[in-house]
């Protein structure tokens, strides 16, 4: 145990040692900052081992190209920002539609538009939940560690996985370049899941059936099973269809198979809220800044917790309703405009007071303007 | 499967799914059926594994096409299938993947990733159905559509310039490139065929009719007066060499464009960097 | 009303440095070796994190590293303990966020405006290129000298983690250049 191999890494660079430990072999990408050192990394890695790098015209061909991979039977990834995220925008709801476990690693900058390239930004949340047009449930979450940066990729791969779907992992230019010291996991640290296979024969297949948990087993192109993959609306063999029962029967397919099983998605961490006046609620990069504040507070004598989101989406309503019971105030932190402020008030019992610091210049949220607020409200 | 004494009929029957329901989202008359059966014959003599073959599709009419045959077939996005195509070919290479696409499809909203899987060479063969506009969607003006022609957003004719798609895929850096059209469908399986034997990116052009829309609306008649139509404009690649430039204004020059046996192939060189840096 | 913010007081297991110059000095480079030379000796958390973007060549370039025993937090610096500045221009914007009694560590061949007379000053780019014949290591001397002022990394962690990124042909240079800044700071530091 104490002798585990270290290594420096960024947060880019500690994404695709994630990838890689999970089995990805195949990286489509464009290059854009702050995000180009994990393609750049994938490049230099994967033909190691057999995987394969390609970089396409575009993020609307990264993407594809990923999908299409996936359905061959591998695990694809790609990573990008902002403007990129956008473009894939599209394609990302051809993965929810089609079933297709993919990874999307967006380094997020401010924003809109070309916005900040080479700042920091956190203005992708809702985005990563509403992007694409249409109804559909999403998974996105949030290392704020280098090590993290590592062992929420594999996380993120297992998502897709399990659940079919496409996975956001949504860093922001710091954690994307920040170094940190981290273990370096060997074979059997951490579980990795690798999709559900059909073992019905070709002509009982059927590439969209209705499971119990609502998941279906995925054939790979090449393995014997001939299938039709559409972004129509689809009946259980994949067959595009308009009839309103089977419409009603995908898209709840598509919300329910994530609803249904949302624990086995969660995660958070939670720090001393139980004797807390004031709770903490922050994300990524920023919930650093939060324990940090917490940790300053609490020597100084002042009642502070704090909630940390690692699974964005979906969103965790019961968990805050339960770790802001016993405060008074709650303070969201986030690098942009407010938009987990919005989710946080959806369940936060009226007596308490939300209040949100905010920061969408570029800069990182520091320990100081949380203790700044926690002044104005103790 | 000996496929030499089979019947057509039973080698179109073979290949199409029989759960899948007909008759098929084309227009009777449509140039669509014709090009899938030179697709299947060509299929069916070259004696591929079918599980082997991965047909990839974006939007359009001509985009439906994969849905109806006994492949891995995926229907993806207006103008994405190349780009798909790409991951699935470079993923998984003992694949033989065929792009099914339409004009508006592959050179507006695909354009991007037409020209750059061309350049990439990847061994691809991308068949362009060129009717000359957007079906699916009633009739509007394409990159192919011609200067002057109706369409339903360019009623007044067409001010735009069109693409030559061939002339296209070969600057871009296709290594085999040939145009057909649906009437001469004995030469559209053997182009066909050439251009899935061959290893690199290939593009076949054929030229179709969409009597529905374009048709009706520039007054070329119906299905077989379209086809007729064909006939009479199309030069073979050797005739054309020896025609003035206007002389083939407004015609269909058919035949092997373009063959280039010596350009690397983009999955073969991947591989080699595989092979180099796995030691 | 001040209940808060008279009371804090920022942690003290943090160590929090500041390598600070113009473009092309080699402060990033020099920072990521700094890592490494404290990921070596020892079980320390450490992160590291640049001002990065077109801004940051050419002008004042910095690059920080956090140290800890524990879980590092917040993994910017919050108020120097350490300060090396490499330029006139670099010392006039950070020495703000330099703790006080923090170490400031000041290649004096290039600064000529001091704003207090609490630093450690090494003529590092001089002494590069006279003694070395190249100003290219004077990052690399700079490191050898904060070797020696806080003993937060070995003489020998330090070279293996130079060596291991420097390009092949400058191994001799390094070391030597780790040699002189440290010597040199053991002198003052003796003072």
């Amino acid at each position: 145990m104490a002798n585990k191999k270290k290594k420096l890494l960024q947060g880019n660079g500690a994404c695709v040692e994630g990838a890689i430990y999970s089995g990805m072999t195949f990286y489509a990408g464009y290059p854009i900052t702050p995000s180009t050192e994990i393609a750049e990394g994938c490049a230099r890695l994967l033909p190691k081992m057999g995987g394969r790098f390609i970089q396409m015209e575009d993020e609307i061909a990264s993407i594809a190209a990923i999908i299409g991979a996936s359905v061959t039977g591998r695990k694809a990834l790609t990573g990008t920002s902002g403007p990129g995220y956008s473009l894939m925008q599209e394609s990302i709801g051809y993965a929810y539609m089609t079933e297709t476990p993919i990874v999307i690693i967006n380094v997020q900058r401010g924003g809109p538009s070309t916005g900040l390239p080479t700042k920091v930004g956190q203005a992708d949340t809702m985005q990563a939940r509403w992007g694409t047009h249409g109804d559909y449930n999403a998974i996105a979450i949030a290392p704020s560690t280098v090590g993290e940066c590592l062992t929420e990729t594999i996380r993120a791969f297992n998502l897709a996985e399990r659940f079919r779907t496409p996975v956001t992992v949504l860093l922001d230019e710091v954690m994307g370049h920040m170094r940190e010291i981290i273990e370096v996991p060997e074979k059997g640290d951490h579980e990795v899941f690798n999709r559900v296979k059909p073992t019905a024969s070709h002509e009982e297949f059927e590439a969209f059936e209705m499971t119990e948990n609502l998941v279906s087993p995925m054939a790979s192109y090449g393995d014997g099973y001939r299938y039709n993959v559409t972004g129509l609306t689809h009946d259980t063999r994949g067959f595009s269809t308009n009839r309103t029962d089977e419409s009603i029967q995908k898209l709840d397919k598509l919300f329910y198979k994530i609803e249904n099983y949302k624990d086995e998605i969660f995660k958070s961490r939670v720090e001393l809220v139980e004797d807390a006046d004031v709770v903490f609620i922050s994300y990524g990069t920023v919930s650093r800044a939060a324990l940090q504040a917490m940790q300053i507070a609490r020597k100084a004598g002042a009642k502070v917790g704090s909630i940390q989101l690692y699974t964005i989406w979906p969103f965790d309503y019961d968990m805050i309703k339960k770790a802001t019971a016993n405060c008074k105030t709650v303070v969201v932190a986030e690098m942009n405009m407010g938009q987990i402020c919005h989710e946080v008030k959806k369940v936060l019992d009226p007596s308490k007071k939300l209040e949100t610091v905010q920061r969408y210049d570029g800069e990182i949220i520091t320990p100081m303007e949380l203790l700044e607020k926690l002044e104005e409200v103790l | 499967m000996a496929t030499a004494e089979k019947q057509k009929s039973d080698v179109m029957l073979d290949y199409l799914i029989p759960q899948k329901k007909f008759p098929s989202v084309w227009c009777p008359g449509c140039g669509n059926g014709i090009v899938m059966g030179a697709f299947i014959r060509a299929v069916d003599k070259l004696e591929y594994d079918r599980n082997d073959i991965a047909m990839v599709s974006g939007i359009g009419c001509t985009s439906r096409m994969p849905v109806y045959l006994d492949f891995n077939s995926l229907h993806t996005m207006h103008g994405r299938a190349l780009a798909f195509a790409t991951g699935v070919k470079f993923a998984q290479p003992k694949m033989k993947v065929v792009v099914i696409t339409g004009d508006g499809d592959a050179l507006a909203i695909g354009g991007n990733h037409f020209i750059h899987a061309c350049r990439r060479n990847i061994d691809i063969t991308c068949i362009l159905i060129n009717n000359h506009t957007y079906g699916m969607t009633g009739g509007q003006g394409s990159p192919t559509t011609p200067s002057d022609a109706i369409s339903t957003t360019t009623p007044f004719g067409n001010v735009e310039k069109h693409f030559d798609p061939c002339d296209l895929a070969k600057s871009a850096g296709a290594s085999y490139v040939a145009r057909g059209t649906v009437y001469h469908y004995p030469q559209l399986e053997k182009i066909i065929t050439a251009a899935l034997e061959h290893k690199g990116f290939s593009l076949v052009e054929v030229i179709s009719n969409c009597h529905t829309y374009y048709g009706r609306l520039n007054k070329k008649g119906d299905a077989p007066a379209m086809l007729d139509m064909f006939k009479d404009l199309s030069v073979t690649k050797a005739k054309a060499k020896n025609m003035e430039q206007e002389e083939l204004e407004n015609k269909f020059v058919i035949g092997k464009m373009h063959e280039d046996n010596v350009k690397t192939e983009f999955c073969d060189e991947y591989k080699k960097i595989i092979d180099k840096q796995k030691g | 009303m001040a209940k808060l913010l008279d009371k804090i007081e920022i942690p003290h297991d943090r160590f929090e440095i500041r390598l600070s110059g113009s473009g092309g000095q080699g402060m990033i480079f020099g920072s990521v070796v700094l890592c490494e030379a404290v990921g070596q000796s020892g079980n320390k958390s450490v992160v590291q994190s640049q001002s990065y973007g077109p801004e940051a060549r050419g002008g004042a370039s910095k690059a920080d590293v956090v140290i800890s025993d524990s879980e590092i937090y917040y993994p910017k610096a919050m108020k120097l303990d350490l300060l090396l500045a490499m330029t006139q221009e670099s010392l006039d914007k950070y020495f703000g966020d330099l703790k006080d009694h923090g170490v400031l560590i000041i290649d004096t061949s290039l600064v000529t405006d001091f704003p207090t007379d609490e630093y450690y000053g090494i003529e590092f780019t001089r002494l590069a290129r006279n003694e070395i014949g190249s100003i290219v290591v004077a990052n690399v001397m700079a490191l050898g000298a904060i070797c020696a002022l806080t003993g937060l990394f070995t003489k020998e962690a330090l070279t293996t983690a130079v060596l291991a990124r420097a390009p092949k042909g400058t191994e001799d240079r390094n070391k030597k250049a780790i040699e002189i800044g440290f010597d040199e700071a053991m002198k003052i530091k003796k003072k």
